[in-house]
């Protein structure tokens, strides 16, 4: 399975709905920097996102949600990893995709 | 043209209106640091300063940006430090807020909401206008 990487705002980018667009159930999303964004409660793409984590492991590297002061309102569900828990998911993977 | 510019502000001191629009959120791309750098020397010219924000610009305002992990620095109090350099307008679009369920208390210094219209006629106002 795939570790798919999302480093762009939603809001800004097609990145994130492409990469939906294109991955298979039971694979994994990490959201990174700008990325992040997708991971929050109350925007116009939460509804997106909460669909995508019924067929998909959705995770968010945590010191980009730090640094962006959005900690506050992550998707209910959404797995927090730090550097060591990305590197992990890496390893656990057969590929990583990091769309840009 | 732009001799004629500089000459006005070297010999006459003309203070003309200019508008800093930020578009991007902070820390994923170097924009919104180089934006505040940028207004900051604007202020130190004693120009008539406004900085709008609007689509993921916003997020640079949001409340309780912690860098520490990223080993970024955190440059969000430098918006609340504007106040000291005479830099009080600030503009946030009322429409990018609501995208992002964001409202007025989650952001670090007050501002002042514009729909999408009154934000155009500010823009319509400015001499110069900064694009970040």
């Amino acid at each position: 399975m795939i570790l798919h990487t999302v480093n762009k705002s939603p809001f800004e980018k097609n990145t994130l709905t492409s990469c939906l667009k294109h991955c298979k159930d039971g694979s994994s999303l990490l959201l990174i920097e700008d990325g992040v964004f997708a991971a929050l409660s109350g925007t116009t793409f939460s509804e997106k996102v909460t669909e995508a984590m019924k067929k998909m492991n959705v995770y968010v590297l945590e010191p980009d949600l730090n640094a962006r002061g959005v900690q506050d309102r992550l998707i209910d569900g959404i797995k927090k990893v730090d550097y060591a828990g990305y590197v992990d998911l890496a390893i656990e993977h057969d590929t990583v995709d990091a769309w840009l | 043209m732009a001799d004629d510019m500089y000459e006005d502000e070297e010999y006459d001191g003309v203070v003309k209106k200019f508008m800093y629009v930020n578009r991007k959120a902070p820390y994923g791309t170097i924009y919104a640091l180089e934006s505040l750098e940028v207004v900051l020397i604007g202020a130190a010219f004693d120009q008539d300063i406004s900085l709008a924000f609007i689509d993921d610009g916003v997020y640079q305002l949001k409340k309780g940006q912690d860098t520490k992990a990223t080993e970024i620095k955190n440059f969000s109090p430098t918006y609340r430090a504007l106040e000291m350099y005479d830099v009080e307008k600030l503009y946030v679009s009322k429409d990018s807020m609501q995208e992002r369920g964001l409202s007025s208390d989650d952001l670090i210094v007050p501002v002042e909401l514009l729909s999408n219209e009154q934000m155009a006629d500010m823009m319509d106002q400015q001499d110069v206008i900064l694009s970040f």
